[in-house]
C-alpha cells in the first residue's frame, strides 16, 4: 500500500501524486480551453442561433454554417482582412525584431559596463527641455527652440559640468527605463499622434514600427539582462586577451550564448507588438491598420457580431501558436539560463 | 578588391590605436540608441500630457479653443462628482473604522521607528520612508471608507483591487501550475503550450470572448445559472460580481505569463541540494521553504514587478465587459481617463492619467527599493 505514496526519485511524483496532478492539469487545461472552444463553436453560428440561447455542439445542437468564415476570408470583409493581416504580419515581426537587438545591446551595456550619470547633468538636460518648450509656447519655430536648446545644453555641459559629482548608477537608469512603461495608453496617445502628424509620417508603417519598438524595449532590456549576467565573464575576458574588440566579443560570444534568452523575449514581444490595439488605432487611419482594429470594428451599430469576431480572433492567434510550438522548447531553456539570477 | 590590400598595410600600430580609441567608444555605442530613442518617444509625451492636464478643451466656433487653467483639473479629481468617481464616496467613520485605522497606523509607526533606531539612517532613506508612511496611511484611510458600509469605490481603490488581487491569483495560480508542470509527467510538454494560450489572444479579444461567456441569457453557463435559480439575474448588475468578472478574466489571461517564466526558474535549479536534503530526510514542504523558495524569489521579484506595472493599465475588460458599469463600479483608472477623453474633457483625462502615473511610480519605488532589494539580499 505503501507504494502508492512513494515516489521513485525526486522529480517523478509517487502514483497518487501523478494521479491528482493529473486532475489539477486537466482542469486547468478544460478552463483555459472551453472558452477557445466557445469562440470555435460561435464562429461556425449564425445570428439566429447565437441569439437563441446557448448551443454547445456543432451537429447535435444547431446546425453549422460557414457564413462567418466566409464573409471574413472570401466575402465583403475579405479585403479588410487580407490588408490588415498582412500588415500585422510586416508591423509585428519587425518591430519585435528590432526592439530586440536595440535592447539586447543595451541589456548587455547595462550588465557589463558601469554608467554614472551625474545628477546635475541630467537636471541641465531637463531644463533644456524645459527652456524649449517655454520657447516653443512663446511662438518660436520648434526646429530653432530645439537646436537652441541643444546648443544650450551642450555648451553648459561642456564648461561647468565638469564640476558635477554626483551620479546616478545601472540600476537607476534600469529603473528608469523600466518606468517608461508607467504612463498608460491613453495619455500617450495623443501626443504620439501630434508628433508623427508634425513629422508626417502618421498611416506608416515607420509610425507604428517606431512607437512599438521604444514601448517594448523596456521589457527587453529587463529580460535580456537577466540572462546576460549569466553568461560567464571568464570567456568574454579569454576572447579580450586575444585581442577581440568589444563589438567582436559582443557579437561573437555574447549574443549566440544569449540565443535562447533571446528568442524567448522575441515571443513576448512579438505577442504583446502583434496583439497592441490602441496606438494602432491612432497611429493608423486606412493603409496600415492592423487585425485587432478589425476585431473592434465587429462591434458594430447592430450591436458585436460575434461570429464574425470569432472568426477572426482564431485567424489572429493560429500563427501566434504556430510560432509558439515551434519555440517552446526555446522559452524553457531560454528563461531557465535567464532565470538563475533573477 | 581594392580596398583589401589598403587594409593590410595599415600599420599594425594604428591599427592598435583606432581599436581601443572605438573600444573607449563602446560603451556609449551600445547603449546610446536605446536611450535616444527612449528620450525620443517617452519625454516628448510625458511634457505634452502634463500641459495637456493643466488646460481646458473646448469647442469653439471654426474650431476649438485651449485655456489654461491651472490645476483645476487636478483640483476637481479631489471635490465633488468627480471626487466621488475618482477617490469614491466615503462612509462616516465608525469605531470599526477607526479602530482598523489604529492598527494601520500603529503597523507604520513601528515600520519608521524601527528605521530610525537603525544606525544607518540617510536623508534620502528618511524622505523616501516619510513619503511612503504619508501615502499607505493615506492610501488605507480611502479604502477603510470606501470599501465596507455605505462607502463606494472609487476608480483608484477599484484599480487597486484589480492589481493586487489579480496580480495575488496569478502568481500563486502561476507557481502550483508550474510545480506540477516540471514534475516528470508523460505530457507536461503538451499541458505547457496549451496553458501558454491565453497570452497570445489580443486583450480586446479576450474581453469580448469572457463578455459571451459572462451573458447570463445566451453564454455558455446559462443552465447552471437557471439551476442556481439566478435566471434572470445579470451579474453585470452587482458591483462586486462585475468586479469578479472582470478579475477572473485578467487572471485568465495573465496566468501564462507568470507560468512559464516560473517553469523556467523552476527547471534551472540544480538538483544536488534537494537530494541532498531528501536524503537528510526533509519533506517536501521543508524542501520547498528552504532550497525552491529562495531560488526562485528572484525572478519572481522581477516578474511581480513587470505585472505590476502593466496590470495598473487595465483597461479593454472593463471597457467591453462592463462599460463600466454598474454605474462606475469596475472603471479602472486608464478607463477613467478613457471616458473623460471620449468626452473631449482631454484635460480631466490627462489629470487621471498623471495621478495613475503617481499611483504607479509609487508602488514600483516601494516595491523596487524596500521589498525586491531587501528579499534579494537576505538570500
Amino acid at each position: 500500500m505503501k507504494r502508492w505514496f512513494q515516489s521513485k526519485s525526486i522529480n517523478t511524483p509517487s502514483p497518487v501524486g501523478a494521479v491528482l496532478s493529473y486532475l489539477v492539469l486537466g482542469f486547468w487545461a478544460f478552463i483555459i480551453l472551453f472558452p477557445l472552444y466557445w469562440l470555435v463553436v460561435t464562429s461556425f453560428k449564425i445570428s439566429s442561433q447565437v441569439a437563441e440561447g446557448p448551443f454547445y455542439i456543432p451537429f447535435v445542437d444547431f446546425k453549422p454554417s460557414l457564413d462567418a468564415w466566409k464573409y471574413v476570408l472570401v466575402g465583403d470583409l475579405s479585403n479588410d482582412t487580407i490588408r490588415n493581416f498582412s500588415n500585422t504580419v510586416i508591423v509585428a515581426p519587425t518591430s519585435a525584431l528590432i526592439a530586440l537587438v536595440l535592447g539586447a545591446t543595451a541589456a548587455y551595456a547595462l550588465v557589463r559596463f558601469e554608467y554614472r550619470p551625474r545628477v546635475g547633468a541630467i537636471w541641465t538636460f531637463i531644463g533644456c527641455v524645459a527652456l524649449s518648450v517655454v520657447t516653443i509656447s512663446l511662438g518660436m519655430s520648434w526646429q530653432v527652440a530645439l537646436a537652441i536648446s541643444a546648443a544650450v545644453f551642450f555648451i553648459i555641459l561642456q564648461t561647468i559640468g565638469r564640476r558635477f559629482k554626483r551620479a546616478l548608477g545601472n540600476n537607476d537608469i534600469a529603473f528608469w527605463m523600466i518606468s517608461q512603461r508607467m504612463l498608460p495608453p491613453v495619455a500617450v496617445v495623443i501626443p504620439i499622434y501630434l508628433l508623427f502628424q508634425q513629422l508626417h509620417l502618421l498611416d506608416t508603417y515607420a509610425a507604428l514600427i517606431i512607437t512599438y519598438v521604444t514601448s517594448n524595449l523596456p521589457i527587453v532590456i529587463w529580460l535580456m539582462r537577466d540572462y546576460i549576467s549569466n553568461i560567464p565573464i571568464e570567456l568574454e575576458e579569454c576572447a579580450s586577451i586575444d585581442g577581440a574588440s568589444r563589438y567582436r566579443i559582443f557579437w561573437s560570444i555574447v549574443l549566440p550564448l544569449a540565443v535562447p534568452g533571446l528568442v524567448a523575449t522575441f515571443l513576448f514581444v512579438l505577442v504583446f507588438t502583434w496583439n497592441e490595439y490602441l496606438l494602432a488605432l491612432f497611429l493608423s487611419s486606412a493603409k496600415v491598420q492592423t487585425l485587432p482594429l478589425t476585431i473592434v470594428a465587429q462591434n458594430a451599430t447592430r450591436g458585436p457580431q460575434w461570429w464574425n469576431m470569432s472568426a477572426l480572433i482564431l485567424i489572429m492567434i493560429v500563427p501566434v501558436i504556430v510560432i509558439a510550438i515551434v519555440l517552446e522548447r526555446y522559452i524553457t531553456r531560454g528563461l531557465l539560463i535567464g532565470a538563475v539570477k533573477g | 578588391m581594392k580596398t583589401k590590400p589598403k587594409e593590410q598595410q595599415t600599420p599594425s600600430r594604428l591599427r592598435s590605436v583606432i581599436s581601443s580609441f572605438t573600444d573607449q567608444l563602446a560603451a556609449s555605442v551600445f547603449i546610446l540608441p536605446t536611450v535616444l530613442a527612449l528620450l525620443f518617444l517617452s519625454i516628448f509625451p510625458l511634457i505634452t500630457s502634463l500641459y495637456v492636464s493643466l488646460i481646458k478643451f473646448d469647442i469653439a466656433p471654426g474650431g476649438y479653443k485651449l485655456n489654461f487653467v491651472g490645476l483645476s483639473n487636478y483640483k476637481k479629481l479631489f471635490v465633488d462628482s468627480e471626487g466621488t468617481h475618482f477617490l469614491g464616496k466615503f462612509a462616516p467613520s465608525t469605531p470599526l473604522t477607526w479602530i482598523v485605522f489604529g492598527v494601520v497606523i500603529i503597523a507604520l509607526a513601528i515600520f519608521m521607528a524601527r528605521y530610525l533606531l537603525n544606525a544607518r539612517v540617510s536623508l534620502g532613506g528618511l524622505m523616501g520612508r516619510i513619503l511612503l508612511t504619508v501615502g499607505l496611511g493615506l492610501l488605507s484611510w480611502m479604502l477603510i471608507h470606501t470599501l465596507w458600509n455605505e462607502g463606494r469605490l472609487g476608480t483608484a481603490s477599484v484599480t487597486l483591487v484589480y492589481v493586487f488581487v489579480g496580480i495575488f491569483f496569478q502568481y500563486i495560480l502561476g507557481l502550483g501550475l508550474a510545480m506540477l508542470t516540471v514534475q516528470n509527467l508523460p505530457g507536461r510538454r503538451f499541458f505547457r503550450v496549451i496553458f501558454l494560450l491565453p497570452m497570445m489572444i489580443t486583450p480586446v479579444g479576450v474581453a469580448y470572448m469572457f463578455r459571451m461567456l459572462t451573458d447570463t441569457s445566451k453564454g455558455p453557463f446559462t443552465p447552471l445559472w437557471q439551476a442556481m435559480g439566478l435566471g434572470d439575474f445579470s451579474w453585470v448588475n452587482n458591483a462586486w460580481g462585475a468586479r469578479t468578472a472582470i478579475l477572473i478574466g485578467d487572471v485568465w489571461q495573465w496566468t501564462p505569463f507568470m507560468f512559464i517564466v516560473l517553469v523556467a526558474a523552476l527547471e534551472s535549479q540544480p538538483v544536488e541540494p534537494i537530494e541532498a536534503a531528501t536524503v537528510d530526510g526533509a519533506n517536501s514542504w521543508q524542501i520547498f521553504q528552504h532550497i525552491t523558495w529562495p531560488a526562485i524569489l528572484p525572478v519572481s521579484m522581477t516578474l511581480i514587478l513587470i505585472r505590476l506595472i502593466e496590470a495598473f493599465k487595465i483597461v479593454d475588460l472593463p471597457n467591453v465587459m462592463t462599460n463600466g458599469g454598474p454605474g462606475t463600479a469596475t472603471q479602472s483608472l486608464t478607463y477613467h481617463a478613457f471616458i473623460n477623453w471620449r468626452a473631449l474633457n482631454i484635460g480631466g483625462s490627462a489629470a487621471v492619467a498623471y495621478m495613475l502615473l503617481f499611483l504607479v511610480t509609487f508602488f514600483a519605488m516601494i516595491f523596487v527599493n524596500l521589498i525586491r532589494q531587501r528579499t534579494v539580499e537576505a538570500l
